[in-house]
């Protein structure tokens, strides 16, 4: 089914803290939203004002042509919106099966989501004596048999130790997308917000700054705060010096960069992912979209499979390559290597948005 | 022994314990959940029998309820007769004079029901009312007990306000803590010594049913009547 969550909500807090954010949000044709931004940017409160467990100053919601604050709001459990707390906030004296069947809308249907969840044999069990991943999945199941028309789940992966975590992540997904039901992942974790989501709103400062399908928001962040929290390690300040053929030339200090033309004037921010940046020790290679910098190793850390090494181009600059290649490179530091960049790797944004 | 002195505050602390455990425990959801900027008022008010002089809380009872007071005259018209030194009387003050007993312990259990569960039950679509009943008192049932059961022991000893409201009426209004008055006063010292040993042992079994009920919320379930640490 079709149709959009339209939420613009206020809400000022004692501390000065505010929340104003307006998001148009498609729901059908991307199932999983995964609501993103550094610890602190109200991705919970802006949850919770949805789900209507929190009043905002002032807003209106509006999901799928339903009202559900504004004029006439609904409450909590007229709206229909399945809520996963952070630490699952499963019923302590139910059992499991007592819990998925809390607001069933049917004994059936419960029962269908205690087979489906493979819940079967612990449907006896309290959720003290369940482990993390199997809280996750009975309060996935709880949610999901009072047939929500929305999802929303708060960090669903942090109560998990890492180990579990990794493993959690793609059964969650994969059992977000068999629900059918288009649900919002609220995380501030990159790796969980590229292997959970479709689509993805980055969330600074109680407000919703970017939107926009995951793999094209990581490329294409709009302005340097974005790029920041979703973690581009190299964000450089530039300035256009020519432009020719879809080429833009960038003075980043003495370097000259190329990328390509996104019409993009004035005052810029190169910004290059780590992993966008190769290391090598030949000297300039004659490919006309490639970006050859001189430079010296400043750090190189060994992060198990992966490298860091930290490049003094006369402006810092990270890459991260396996460790193995760093191996092969035999990189010391002091020593003079190549930093090599795609054209279409280095993204500009502007400076002052 | 009294037996009848007994049985007479049995039904007495029965009585208050069942009245209480619908309105205090309704006072108690509200002093738990209400946002109201006046709500400590109500709680000072809740609370003032803890201090307050029987005698005076007694004293302010027997005009309240005497026939010249509106709550007297009307009860007279109802039934012909009178609140003070009756039974009724008795526990209008009971449920007055215990009232901290019950909302205490009680609203202490409800605030520490973890709020997520409740709103957890919201989003899935079932009523405040329904949550009050599925969640919030099966998860503060150890203090909602704890209540009851101070409840019912405090009006079990109960002294002042029976002498100033109900007096010493024998199978009306003679209490345990009365009839043990009256005992002293009649030198019966081996009917006191009795009567006491018995309201002495009752006192101790209701405490440690109390603790009790407690230390199995705290420790074993990790919920109830306080937080796990």
């Amino acid at each position: 089914m079709a149709g959009e969550l339209i939420c613009r909500c206020c809400k000022r807090f004692a501390s000065g803290f505010t929340i104003d954010a307006d998001w148009l949000l498609p729901v059908g044709s991307a199932p999983v939203t995964v609501l993103f931004g550094p610890s602190g940017a109200g991705k919970t409160t802006l949850l919770r004002l949805i789900a209507g467990l929190e009043r905002p100053d002032s807003g209106s919601i509006v999901f799928r042509g339903e009202e559900w604050l504004g004029a006439r709001s609904l409450e909590p459990q007229q709206r229909r919106a399945g809520f996963l707390f952070q630490e699952y906030a499963l019923f302590p004296h139910l059992t499991a099966e007592a819990n998925v069947g809390f607001g069933a809308r049917a004994p059936a249907r419960a029962e269908r989501l205690i087979q489906a969840f493979e819940l079967d044999k612990l449907r006896a069990h309290f959720p003290r004596q369940l482990s993390g991943g199997q809280q996750q999945r009975v309060a996935l199941a709880r949610a999901l048999a009072a047939d929500p028309a929305l999802l929303l789940l708060d960090e669903p992966l942090s109560a998990l130790d890492a180990a579990s975590r990794m493993r959690t992540r793609q059964d969650l997904r994969r059992m977000l997308l068999e629900s059918h039901v288009p649900s919002i992942v609220v995380t501030h974790d990159r790796a969980e917000a590229i292997a959970l989501g479709d689509w993805i709103a980055v969330m600074i400062d109680g407000a919703i700054r970017q939107t926009g399908p995951v793999r094209d928001v990581f490329r294409r962040p709009v302005d340097p705060r974005v790029a920041e929290s979703l973690g581009v390690e190299n964000i450089l300040p530039a300035e256009i010096v020519a432009r020719h053929a879809g080429l833009l030339t960038v003075a980043v200090g003495q370097c000259r960069l190329e990328c390509v033309d996104g019409g993009e004037s004035g005052a810029v921010l190169a910004c290059i992912r780590a992993e966008d940046v190769a290391v090598t020790r030949e000297g300039r290679l004659d490919s006309s979209a490639r970006n050859h910098v001189a430079g010296m190793v400043r750090e190189a850390s060994i992060e198990g499979p992966l490298a860091r090494i930290e490049i003094d181009c006369g402006f810092p600059l990270m890459a991260v390559i396996t460790a193995q290649s760093a191996a092969e490179l035999d990189l010391k530091v002091g020593e003079q290597v190549f930093a090599v960049v795609k054209a279409t790797n280095v993204h500009l944004v502007s400076e002052n948005r | 022994m009294d037996w009848q002195a007994i049985w007479l505050s049995l039904r007495l602390a029965s009585a208050t314990t069942a009245i209480l455990l619908v309105l205090g425990v309704a006072l108690a959801y509200w002093i738990a959940f209400s946002n109201r900027r006046w709500k400590f008022l109500v709680e000072a008010v809740v609370a003032m029998p803890l201090i307050l002089p029987p005698t005076v809380l007694g004293f302010y009872l027997l005009l309240a309820l005497g026939p010249r007071s509106p709550i007297g005259a009307f009860y007279a018209r109802i039934t012909g007769g009178m609140l003070p030194f009756s039974f009724g009387g008795l526990l209008i003050a009971s449920v007055l004079y215990s009232l901290p007993f019950t909302v205490q312990p009680v609203a202490a259990a409800f605030a520490a029901v973890d709020r997520k569960l409740i709103e957890a039950s919201w989003c899935l679509g079932v009523s405040r009312a329904a949550t009050f009943r599925r969640v919030i008192v099966p998860l503060a049932r150890a203090g909602i007990g704890a209540g009851a059961v101070l409840t019912f022991a405090h009006t079990m000893g109960e002294f002042g306000v029976v002498l100033m409201v109900g007096g010493n009426i024998a199978g009306v209004t003679r209490t345990v803590s009365i009839s043990i008055y009256d005992q002293v006063q009649a030198l019966d010292y081996d009917a006191a010594w009795r009567t006491s040993l018995a309201l002495l042992a009752f006192s101790f079994a209701a405490l440690a049913l109390t603790y009790a009920l407690q230390r199995g919320a705290a420790g074993k379930r990790r919920w109830g009547l306080w937080p796990a640490n």
